[in-house]
């Protein structure tokens, strides 16, 4: 189980790739990309840039990892979050869970990533023609997470 | 001592991103830190008086405004998350 916060961009391929290798026991890999939009709340966005609370996000990522690895069959999970200045089309976060089939590696990836909307300490500030404000918290974002308090297991 | 941190929208409007502070006796938990924090009035008060736009952390941990504040801990105090 492996949580990094970094600037530097990450490589999907790379990372599925190391996490398969030498664990035969794997038959499934779910990953999530999420990337920058040039469009947010009907404006233009150039720019945008990522602050975080420094060790309270890496616990609150492996807290998630840990509840997620209580819920469903869960080998190996991977969380990578870019901070700083980030532009469209850039990759901001990257979720990978392996399991050994693919009911429990595509939920279990789905779970981390609302999860991680609603709880990881990381705030966005996007720059729009009108100038930079801060990003407001979407009520849609915790609905997709206490989805998740209802579903059987 | 406490020490608090503040974080975005919170951090540029107030001006500092963390400072030490002397606990007043009164104040036991999240709810009275706070409470002691808008008594400074200004954007203080603006900032920090709307709980449902303020998110906090104690020692790292998200908080809810019963949540014990003592000595020698990290207080954070923040806008909804945004990640991701």
């Amino acid at each position: 189980m492996t949580v990094r916060i970094q600037t530097e961009d990450f490589d999907v391929g790379a990372e599925t790739a190391a996490m398969r290798k030498d664990n035969p026991s794997i038959g499934a890999i779910a990953s999530f990309v999420g990337v920058v939009r040039d469009m947010n709340e009907g404006d233009a966005v150039s720019e945008m840039t990522l602050e975080h609370y420094p060790r309270m996000t890496e616990r609150s990522i492996e807290q998630i990892i840990g509840q997620a690895r209580a819920r469903w069959n869960v080998i190996d999970a991977l969380v990578v979050h870019r901070v700083g200045v980030l532009k469209p089309t850039d990759q901001i976060v990257l979720v990978v869970i392996a399991s050994a089939h693919r009911g429990d590696a595509f939920a279990a990836c789905e779970f981390v990533m609302d999860y991680l909307k609603t709880q990881a300490p990381f705030w966005k500030k996007e720059r729009t023609r009108q100038g930079s404000r801060w990003v407001d918290a979407r009520g849609a974002d915790d609905v997709a997470a206490e989805r998740w308090q209802l579903k059987g297991r | 001592m406490v020490t608090v941190l503040y974080f975005a929208r919170l951090r540029e409007a107030l001006g500092t991103a963390s400072e030490q502070l002397a606990l007043p006796e009164s104040v036991i938990d999240l709810a009275g830190l706070r409470q002691a924090l808008v008594g400074r009035g200004g954007a203080w008060a603006q900032e920090l008086a709307e709980m449902n736009r303020v998110r906090a952390a104690v020692n790292q941990e998200m908080a809810s405004a019963d949540t014990p504040v003592n000595d020698g801990d990290e207080v954070a105090f923040f806008p909804p998350v945004t990640g991701g």
